[in-house]
């Protein structure tokens, strides 16, 4: 059965009147030391029975591991109804709605979608979503830059308790636009920036990133740090958890005049772990500051005859009309990941999502304090968290990591690489999924194995 | 054909100019400009005491068509944004010469305002873009 539309004779009809004998020569503009034309790893071709026996066992590889590992992807529940009703037709593309008259239901949800992270946020706009969170903290920094009208400074102050890949991915994407990222190192006792440690005179910066919970689960000291970046002209880019935001203080709130840009991952909110996406990336911000935001913004109108409606709104900002000085070069979103986390917020309800982040902190301290009643395990450091803590161990991680994945067990990350000084050091994370059974067997491997070394 | 006022300078990415009395500058865009762009929605004008070279982009107006920057004139500092285009775009379609202002400019070197077009000047080039 032919899946793709054109015929052979549709594609004949079609280059005869372009002018051009195949396919292939449409290409030719791209210069051959550019191309790679010769894929050897990619079969040219596989039988679906090929194919959907390789996935099979490729998945087997993954098996059905007990996890504690968070470090930026969360295992949440996700109720049956969030996929069922994303994968139908109706919602199944992926690309951008141009033509308001033919998806109006499309632009709804997106609409919904940004209503509820606006809302999560404190903050007054929201985008339709942008490809993660690491690329969304990117264009984060790239909107200060241009966004702050007070400093032409190009210095973003990027403390150390920032997830490391999103630090790399960051510094991939605007270094090469002159833009200079200054570390901000933190407390080694309690795990966040102390205040007392900002610059007195930091000079001209554009923005400070406040990670909220950071990478180790702690939370930073999030008014302290608006404030200051405020008293000195710049703007604030908070970096969050969307399921914490259900119970601490939101962006928009955080000192006396609330972070300019929130983004972060939107894989908490209905989307399954898996090993490199499809996730998505949220971005809102403070409506003074809209047009210099990426990404395509969903607005409700009303048509001719006075009958609300919806359109994409604010395109003046975008690459098909504003080319090489549009705000990003963001066009297709996420539409489908959106699309499911609009219904699993829908599903959960304030309430619901208020008592997942309840649930997943509560499973956190139970963990830790089993955890740390074990001899030779220790928590690291002493400020409260969400659902991530870090802990110490007294024999070598890679060892205890190597024994309890062949327990089937994802104890967590291992934070040596990323940050030397945390030397046999793991951040382990209990959501709402971990149950108390979950927790005891991780504590008796850990004991057993601990014992052994 | 539209309004061009035989007492101001322009420039070729249609800003007018006007020299006052106390010495400043006063820019916005032509009337054959705003005519191009079509409705305004909204006008980003620059920050007072920033530092502005010639040809540098410093504001932007958006219409529902596009968004297109609005470049400095001359070498020079922004002394003054004309905030009430901030609430009224629409000053810029209905007064472009006037109440339709975008920047005040304390230029560094008044001459330079010598090397700006005349109306005539002005009025051959969009002549020449119709064609």
């Amino acid at each position: 059965m032919p899946f793709i539309p054109h015929t052979p004779e549709d594609e004949k009809q079609m280059l005869d009147a372009i002018g051009v004998d195949s396919i292939e020569q449409l290409f030719d503009e791209i210069p051959a030391n550019l191309r790679n034309d010769k894929l050897e790893v990619v079969p040219t071709h596989a039988s679906e029975m090929e194919i959907s026996r390789l996935m099979h066992q490729r998945s087997e590889q993954d098996g059905q591991p007990l996890c504690f590992l968070g470090a930026g992807a969360y295992e949440h529940h996700i109720p049956s109804a969030v996929w069922q009703l994303t994968t139908r037709g109706e919602f199944y593309t992926a690309y951008t709605p141009y033509q308001a008259e033919a998806s109006q239901g499309s632009l709804q949800v997106v609409y919904e979608f940004q209503t509820m992270m606006a809302n999560l946020n404190a903050l007054d706009v929201s985008n339709a979503s942008l490809y993660d969170g690491a690329s969304a903290l990117a264009e984060a920094v790239l909107m200060a830059v241009r966004a702050n009208r007070k400093s032409k400074s190009k210095i973003i102050y990027m403390p150390r308790t920032v997830h490391p890949h999103y630090r790399k991915t960051v510094e991939a994407i605007v270094t090469n636009q002159g833009i200079t990222l200054e570390l901000l190192d933190y407390d080694r006792s309690t795990g966040v920036i102390d205040p007392d440690s900002l610059p007195e005179a930091p000079g001209d910066f554009a923005a400070l990133v406040i990670p909220q919970p950071n990478f180790f689960g702690v939370l930073e000291e999030v008014d302290t740090l608006t404030d200051w970046a405020h008293e000195h002209k710049a703007l604030v880019i908070g970096v969050v958890n969307p399921i914490a935001l259900a119970i601490l203080k939101p962006p928009g709130e955080w000192g006396t005049d609330g972070a300019d840009i929130a983004c972060g991952e939107g894989q908490p909110l209905g989307i399954p772990l898996a090993s490199g996406g499809p996730y998505y990336g949220f971005m809102c911000c403070k409506q003074a500051i809209v047009r210099q935001m990426p990404g395509r913004i969903i607005g409700r109108t009303v048509d001719l005859d006075g009958k609300p409606g919806f359109t994409l709104t604010l395109q003046a900002r975008e690459q098909h009309i504003r080319r090489s000085k549009a705000t990003s070069n963001i066009c297709t979103n996420q539409g489908l990941m959106v699309t499911a986390s609009t219904i699993h917020m829908a599903l959960l309800g304030a309430e619901g999502l208020e008592r997942v982040a309840l649930n997943s902190h509560a499973n956190n301290r139970k963990l830790i304090e089993k955890l740390t009643a074990l001899d030779g395990v220790d928590e690291v450091f002493s400020h409260p968290v969400f659902h991530e803590s870090v802990i110490k161990l007294s024999a070598p991680l890679s060892d205890i990591m190597r024994a309890l994945h062949a327990e089937n067990l994802l104890p967590g990350y291992s934070l040596q690489e990323d940050y030397p000084e945390l030397e046999n050091c793991l951040l382990v994370c209990a959501t709402e999924t971990r149950t108390e059974e979950d927790i005891d067997t991780y504590v008796d491997h850990l004991q057993r194995i601990l014992g052994k070394a | 054909m539209s309004e061009i006022p035989v007492e101001l300078k322009y420039t070729k990415s249609h800003e007018w100019v006007r020299h006052e009395d106390d010495g400043s500058v006063v820019v916005g865009i032509t009337a054959h400009a705003q005519d191009l762009l079509g409705d305004m929605v909204y006008v980003e004008v620059p920050e007072p005491e920033t530092k502005a070279s010639a040809e540098e982009a410093v504001a932007v107006v958006e219409s529902v068509k596009a968004a297109s920057d609005v470049y400095c004139p001359v070498n020079g500092e922004i002394t003054e944004g004309n905030e009430a285009l901030a609430d009224a775009p629409e000053l810029v379609n209905n007064d472009p010469f006037g109440e339709g202002w975008i920047m005040r400019i304390k230029p560094d070197d008044v001459s330079e305002l010598e090397q700006l077009m005349d109306a005539d000047s002005y009025a051959a080039m969009i002549a020449e873009e119709a064609h």
